[in-house]
């Protein structure tokens, strides 16, 4: 790569960086446990809103797994979010009612709170929505993982967002509070992903599964990105550049073997589509605050009118990790 | 009586290493242990104090470890002089680390030890022998100088080896030694042990060990080779190497597969693996008596696990693999085959191949208004989406991803110059692919078809144009696709005799002979279809040669005789 183009990068990071420093203003702190943190700790960082309902199963899945303390940014909650967290031993929560969109859908908040106390952390960076599953999950905690990352001199895991959906229509289930969601949302799709490298940042872009197939058939190019790499042994100096798709620097983008062999790789599961969604994606098309003009929910919303069905008679059945590593979704790499 | 004593190198998990040591010291077994001098002076006095109430239980001088350098030597030589002189009744000294767990009863090792007074378990090979070294390092360990440590002084390590290659340097080995390698967990008798210490040459010894690379692994395994009265060359210690050259660590889900395994003692074990410390160390269960060591099963395990991460499994594009290209090990996980002109030379080619192949047979999947599936469906395995521009956007990763997601079912498919050919170049380059071709076959269509000629001239010009462009491509020299191609004249000259082919390829010389033939369109006239085109200007040259007026009916395709072929 050339030098000017690496600088470009460096200043790049340091941008992030900047604009991070800078939002901090924005937060104000509701619950700060952060004194509680050991060393060795693994921690859990998300930036949500109206949330409630997801958070009892959310935190139980992750304190479950080992994470040991988690931070959240509250934008501006209206439904109890920021008092049921502020209420929990492990969370220190801020909150704030400044632009989601002005600050990168949130990664400006986190790239904060992770410079000032993720800093030589394994630090997870994840939506509520969005669920670990890394190989042999059902047997080992999380610090197992990231022990073997730091032993193998690995610094960032990577990840693919799966989209699970109900059967049937979206509408028909209601989720309750504190429920596993994929007892709803338990299908996926296993085999139609499309991958291209990112060549200046050294990532994959991964676009393809349900959404793809349903609502962006006729531009497959607007299709929501997969590739995340949510855990991160973090430094300061580091810094997430667009969501938890890429990181700069652009080594730590560097997941996947690039001589035939497999890197070990896990997969977020993706609970978005439930009952709650329509009124989400109501809620967010008025609010403009995502990505790119929304013109993701905007697709959601003209979709979602027709009542879609995710389902086909070729979606898979979610049943555990291995049957991910089977379908080639996720790999143990050399971790045995 | 003890007849077997520990020597213990801890660095970190104190608290486990603790419980180690306990269990060893509680069952009559001395343990001298040895803590990296950068473990915190608090640690250390927890770990000692903890340990205070065992009388057996000695703590060496401490030195500053750091992986691959003579420091883990020096203290596994210091601890075990202690271990002789304190401990006079020890027989063998079995040396182990603290993130070690002792797999079986004490009872066992020691009527294991008993049965084999004289028996020293090393494992000593000769550098020829050795394929797991990190590196690439093996003779060169001996020849060369490492002052440089390998993990803080990488430049300099590299330079300095590289520096000593070019100049053919080369160090001289003491005197009657044979260098030797091998795994740094050993159990030596005391005989043994105090030879190699108490050899008045064991200052030169050292000198030279001090400057080769990772002596642990060389000098107890190259000087024993020297004492030794009965050697075992292997360890009584499980240890698997990645191929970065770390340990494998173990899991509580590992727990049968360690229990089968009747060895000793395993390294290295997750210290927060409750349930293998709970296990293995509360009770004194007995295994199978007096089993051989049997670590099989589980370096088929992690021999998998080293497979899977460096050659993967092949046909699979994901979010950790993607390989460059080239470097796939295979571009498709399975055999595939795909027709160019069958469907328009036959009329009924597709359910006749499925009816032969008892397999589902897709139409053109590169067709631009859709991918056709077998029964036109709009998904398909693995919910792939039929439509173009989805597939489109990445050809190749919608073939790929169409084999992958119905493995062990061979996909058979139609193509042809009509369909989006960006995917021709991967086609070709793929040593799965079985292509067969027939030239020309297009132009039977536009010749059924009731449409204006000038209209069938053109589109005639441009599916040759397509279709040339396609075989140019199946010919290069990087084609590594099974090809077959026939003009439409020559294929028609034979078609039974060259279908036989494509299907002995298919399924091997064993196929059953064809005994059903598909049916074939009538081509009367087509000869003068073909000299119609000719005399508008247009050369219909991938055709072949079919003359003006008989071919059509030479072959007698129109009659819709059956080719039966009799064995």
């Amino acid at each position: 790569m050339k030098v000017i183009k690496r600088y470009g990068l460096r200043l790049r990071r340091k941008k992030y960086r900047l604009r991070a420093m800078r939002k901090r203003w924005q937060l104000l702190p509701v619950a700060d446990r952060t004194d509680l943190i050991r060393p060795r700790d693994v921690l859990c960082f998300v930036t949500l809103r109206n949330e409630r309902l997801r958070l009892k199963y959310f935190l139980e899945y992750y304190r479950d797994r080992g994470i040991s303390h988690f931070f959240f940014v509250d934008n501006d909650s209206t439904d109890g979010t920021r008092e049921f967290l502020a209420g929990q031993p492990d969370c220190s929560v801020w909150t704030t009612d400044a632009s989601y969109k002005r600050s990168r859908f949130g990664m400006d908040w986190l790239n904060w709170l992770l410079m000032k106390y993720a800093h030589g952390h394994w630090s997870l960076v994840v939506d509520p929505d969005e669920f670990l599953v890394y190989p042999f999950c059902d047997s080992r905690p999380i610090p197992a993982l990231t022990d073997w990352l730091d032993a193998s001199s690995i610094k960032s895991f990577g990840t693919m967002l799966l989209d699970m959906y109900p059967k049937g229509s979206i509408t028909a289930q209601p989720y309750h509070d504190g429920q596993n969601p994929f007892e709803i949302a338990c299908w996926f799709d296993a085999g139609n992903y499309q991958i291209k490298r990112n060549w200046q940042f050294g990532n994959l872009w991964i676009q393809g599964g349900p959404r793809a197939r349903l609502f962006f058939s006729e531009r497959p190019e607007r299709a929501p990105a997969l590739n995340k790499i949510p855990l991160v042994k973090w430094n300061r100096s580091y810094a997430f550049a667009s969501s938890t798709h890429m990181l700069l620097p652009r080594g730590l983008n560097h997941v996947y073997d690039e001589w035939g062999g497999e890197k070990t790789s896990g997969v977020l599961m993706h609970a978005k589509f439930l009952d709650t969604f329509t009124l989400k994606a109501e809620e967010e098309l008025e609010r403009r605050q995502h990505y790119a003009n929304s013109h993701e929910y905007k697709a959601y919303h003209a979709g979602l009118n027709e009542d879609p069905n995710f389902w086909c008679k070729w979606s898979e059945r979610y049943i555990n990790w291995r049957q991910l590593e089977i379908l080639g979704l996720m790999s143990k790499g050399n971790w045995a | 009586m003890s007849s077997v004593g520990f020597v213990m190198l801890c660095h970190t998990a104190l608290d486990r290493a603790a419980e180690v040591a306990r269990h060893w010291a509680e069952r009559e077994c001395p343990v001298v242990i040895h803590v990296d001098k950068r473990v915190s002076a608090k640690a250390n006095a927890w770990l000692q104090s903890t340990l205070s109430d065992l009388p057996n239980i000695r703590f060496s001088k401490r030195h500053k470890c750091e992986w691959g350098t003579w420091s883990l030597v020096a203290a596994s030589q210091t601890a075990s002089e202690v271990m002789l002189t304190e401990f006079p009744s020890v027989r063998h000294v079995y040396l182990a680390s603290g993130s070690c767990l002792p797999l079986r009863p004490v009872e066992e090792l020691k009527e294991y030890l008993a049965a084999r007074p004289q028996t020293d378990f090393i494992e000593s090979v000769t550098t020829q022998d050795v394929e797991w070294t990190v590196g690439g390092l093996n003779a060169e360990r001996f020849q060369f100088r490492f002052p440089f440590s390998w993990k803080r002084q990488r430049f300099l390590f590299d330079r300095y080896v590289e520096m000593q290659r070019r100049l053919g340097l080369k160090r001289e080995m003491p005197e009657g030694l044979v260098p030797h390698l091998g795994s740094q967990w050993w159990c030596l008798t005391r005989q043994t042990l105090s030879a190699i210490l108490q050899d008045p040459a064991r200052k030169a010894h050292d000198a030279f060990f001090k400057l080769v690379w990772i002596p642990d692994e060389s000098y107890y395994q190259t000087l024993a080779r020297v004492y030794s009265r009965q050697m075992e060359s292997r360890s009584l210690t499980l240890s698997k190497f990645d191929f970065q050259g770390k340990p494998h660590v173990f899991y509580d889900d590992h727990l049968h597969l360690l229990r089968r395994s009747d060895c000793f003692v395993a390294r290295k074990a997750w210290p927060r693996a409750n349930r293998l410390y709970d296990t293995f160390l509360r009770a004194d269960q007995p295994g199978s008596q007096m089993a051989e060591p049997a670590p099989g099963k589980i370096d088929r395990v992690f021999a998998k696990a080293l497979e899977r991460r460096t050659r993967g499994r092949a046909g699979l594009y994901m979010h950790s693999r993607f390989p460059n290209l080239d470097w796939e090990n295979g571009k498709t996980c399975a055999r595939y085959s795909v027709f160019q002109g069958f469907r328009d030379l036959f009329e009924d080619f597709e359910p006749w191949l499925s009816r032969r192949l008892g397999a589902r047979v897709h139409g053109n999947l590169f067709d631009p208004v859709r991918a056709r599936f077998a029964g036109d469906t709009d998904v398909y395995a693995g919910c792939l989406s039929s439509a173009a521009k989805l597939r489109d956007y990445n050809p190749q990763h919608f073939l790929t991803s169409l084999i992958w997601n119905t493995r062990g079912e061979r996909q058979v498919f139609q193509f042809s110059p009509r369909d989006n050919q960006k995917i021709g170049w991967f086609l070709s380059s793929d040593s799965n692919a079985q292509i067969s071709v027939i030239t020309g076959a297009w132009a039977v269509p536009l010749f059924l078809s009731n449409r204006d000629f000038g209209e069938i001239r053109k589109e005639a010009a441009m599916m040759q144009k397509q279709e040339v462009e396609f075989l140019n491509i199946l010919r290069s020299v990087k084609t590594r696709a099974d090809v077959r191609i026939w003009s439409l004249a020559e294929f028609v000259e034979e078609p039974m005799e060259n279908l036989q082919s494509i299907l002995d390829a298919m399924d091997g010389p064993s196929a059953p002979r064809l005994t059903e033939a598909p049916r074939m369109a009538n081509l009367d006239g087509f000869g003068q279809f073909l000299q119609n085109l000719k005399n508008q200007g247009m050369q219909p040259f991938v055709i072949g040669d079919f003359s003006a007026t008989t071919q059509g009916s030479q072959t007698k395709p129109g009659d819709n005789r059956p080719y039966l072929v009799k064995k």
